[in-house]
């Protein structure tokens, strides 16, 4: 079984939602990233997202582009990013999604990818811009070894297509709460209960949603019809404005507790 | 060899649609939309009504007898997509997409531009057939192509600047696709050339195919015969595929394709995107030759001329590179430069950088060929917009009549 298949059982033996964050991997470099995971972690971070930096991100707002190009003018890479990933296994067991753009990916070449990826700790792959044949042809080749493709739906997905993708879908469901980019929103969507309704209809993995949930009010509206509540751009935000490490984690800790719904 | 790409849109390995979840819904209602249109005959024949009351095709075919003259060898004879309305054939496909996007219900148009030609097309037809538009581009192209941002406001259209990477046509893409998937639901996305996610490089060229559907009947009525080479500068692509489309099946035909060389050999300092050792990726929704780092990050570049200024190109161009079909070579920044004040001196036609290119091509190729040969060069666009950036290049004070 995956871990993250493990991690949405056990949430639900606990009767408990899951947190999801998203950092961008190497803003503003891979040891801080490290620190990150770990940290949020510790604050009850259920699964993570790590972004891999791309020259090109457009299904991103202003907030994860400039954190994408801060992680590239890093010198990030995705081996790097891996090696980070392989040396967290001792700190924790926190489940690690990647988020990518394709062509990273193409580039690191796909089979090379699934071992390292596995190697690495990687649970699961999340990739922006790939679709049908293209992504099960990947699906096949990660589940090999055990990493979930992880799709996403969009409110524009048609019937005919959630049938498609669920059927082929791994680990859990990534719901886009509304047509758009990342970034955060004030409001928090109402498309997305009805999304999440009409997925269930076809599929019994568990969902998250995400884009624009950015308050502890959109998670816990969240919390009431999905399984787990993406936060990004929120997240990215605080990184942006704190340059010393120390003070960084700080930063992060006060935000994701007031972020966090009280138990 | 196959020139319609499969029902997912690859020519071989190259097409394709590679996006976010987001935009299938609006793509499939695209391409449902589009195969209506292609065979309507009501469609077509709106389609070539606009295409002469508002573009004045066709565009004429001309014999370049002083040019021809000058380099020694085969004839030539020029496109000239100059002459169309808004100077370039850029047109072409505006009024194709426009009319599918009328069809559609569509009320907001987007697009991206370059050299700020594609823009400017776009502005028009919007404002001929009173639709909202907002075109996106990089400030860098803005300060190199000043005027044809205030023709854009002048026709109505918002133009938007683009302040991310390097500031040029890449990452007026990006924005325009940012936009795109925020508003799917009124928004048509009236992409420039021949690339992008299905069915985007196939309909693009497509509306450009009337280029060398001219040229065959008028080259036949002037000299009986097909011609020997067709020549056409590539960016994106589009007005290469769209003289060349017509002539693929006719083997006796070769064709040249010429890239941005730019400044130089190395990454970053030029557009050629069939350099050896070039590299297949994804970018914008397709798979095609693109031009990245060895991160598989997108790698900036460079060419005097904005138009030709891009990572990567069309998919269907991709194949007929790997088959061989199409040759494509790359013109320097300076052989442009020297094109563009030849053809201006010795045709009375100044012609836009992106076609300086081509005819940097024509000047190399046609002294190697016998004067029995026939050349059609793609003009695909006037040079006015070029005319203050060429003075900075040539480093002259445009004769001196700037104020003091
Ligand atoms: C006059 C002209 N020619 C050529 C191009 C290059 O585009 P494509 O390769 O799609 O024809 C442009 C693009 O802006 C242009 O303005």
């Amino acid at each position: 079984m995956s871990r993250i298949k493990r991690t949405f059982e056990q949430l639900k033996l606990d009767g408990r939602k899951g947190f999801i964050p998203f950092i961008s991997a190497g803003d503003p470099d891979l040891e801080t990233t490290a620190e990150i995971v770990v940290l949020l972690a510790e604050l009850g971070a259920d699964i993570i997202e790590l972004g891999v930096p791309f020259s090109d991100p457009i299904a991103d707002g202003p907030v994860i582009q400039a954190s994408s190009q801060r992680s590239l003018d890093a010198g990030t890479t995705l081996g790097n990013i891996l090696k980070m990933t392989a040396e967290l296994k001792n700190r924790t067991d926190v489940p690690i999604v990647l988020f990518s753009y394709f062509n990273p990916l193409l580039n690191y070449g796909i089979e090379r990818l699934v071992s390292d990826a596995a190697a690495s700790g990687i649970d699961g792959i999340l990739i922006t811009d790939v679709i049908d044949d293209e992504a099960s042809a990947i699906s096949d080749t990660l589940a090999k070894n055990n990493i979930d493709l992880i799709s996403l739906i969009a409110p524009t997905t048609t019937d005919t297509r959630l049938e498609q993708i669920t059927q082929r879908a791994n680990g859990f469901i990534y719901a886009i709460s509304r047509a758009g980019i990342t970034g955060a929103r004030a409001e928090s969507s109402s498309e997305a209960e009805n999304l999440v309704s009409r997925i269930r209809r076809f599929t019994d993995l568990p969902i998250a949603v995400g884009f624009g949930i950015s308050k502890r009010e959109h998670i816990e509206n969240v919390w009431r019809y999905a399984d787990a509540a993406v936060v990004g751009s929120a997240i990215v935000t605080q990184i942006e404005k704190e340059k010393e490490r120390a003070a960084l984690l700080e930063r992060i800790r006060a935000f994701t507790t007031s972020l966090l719904p009280k138990k | 060899m196959k020139h319609e790409p499969d029902e997912k849109g690859y020519w071989g390995d190259y097409g394709g649609r590679f996006v976010p979840e987001t935009l299938v819904a609006p793509l499939d209602e695209l391409t449902k939309a589009y195969f209506e249109c292609r065979n309507d005959t009501e469609f077509r024949t709106d389609l070539s009504g606009f295409l002469q009351t508002i573009a004045n095709r066709p565009s004429p075919l001309y014999f370049a007898e002083r040019l021809t003259k000058e380099l020694g060898g085969a004839k030539i004879y020029l496109k000239r997509e100059d002459l169309n309305h808004t100077g370039a054939h850029k047109i072409n496909n505006c009024i194709g997409q426009i009319l599918l996007a009328l069809k559609m219900g569509k009320t907001r148009i987007i697009a991206e531009t370059g050299a700020g030609q594609h823009g400017v097309a776009t502005a028009t037809v919007c404002a001929r057939f009173g639709l909202k538009c907002v075109v996106y581009m990089g400030t860098e192209d803005m300060r190199r192509q000043e005027l044809n941002v205030f023709r854009m406001r002048l026709l109505g259209a918002e133009v938007r600047g683009v302040d991310s990477g390097s500031r040029t046509l890449k990452d007026a893409i990006n924005e325009a696709l940012r936009d795109w998937v925020t508003n799917v639901s009124d928004t048509f996305y009236l992409l420039g050339s021949a690339l992008g996610p299905h069915p985007y490089p196939l309909m693009v060229r497509d509306f450009q195919s009337v280029i060398g559907r001219e040229t065959r009947s008028q080259i036949l009525a002037a000299e009986g015969r097909l011609p020997d080479i067709l020549i056409a500068c590539v960016g994106g692509g589009s007005n290469a595929i769209g003289l060349f489309h017509e002539f693929l099946q006719d083997d006796e035909v070769s064709m040249i394709g010429a890239e941005a060389g730019g400044r130089g050999e190395q990454l970053g300092e030029h557009a050629a995107r069939f350099k050896p050792g070039a590299k297949a990726g994804v970018l914008h929704g397709t798979k095609s030759y693109l031009l990245q780092d060895s991160e598989g990050q997108i790698a900036l570049t460079h060419s005097v001329s904005a138009g030709l200024d891009y990572a990567s190109v069309g998919p269907e161009h991709a194949f007929l590179y790997d088959g061989g079909r199409v040759k494509y070579t790359s013109i320097s920044d300076e052989e442009a430069l020297s094109a563009f004040q030849l053809l201006s001196s010795i045709e009375g036609i100044i012609p836009a950088l992106e076609s300086s290119h081509a005819v940097a091509q024509a000047v190399k190729t046609a002294p190697q060929m016998s004067s029995d040969k026939l050349m059609v060069v793609n003009l695909s666009g006037r040079g006015d917009k070029d005319v203050a950036a060429v003075a900075e290049e040539l480093g002259s004070d445009l004769g001196g009549t700037r104020l003091q």
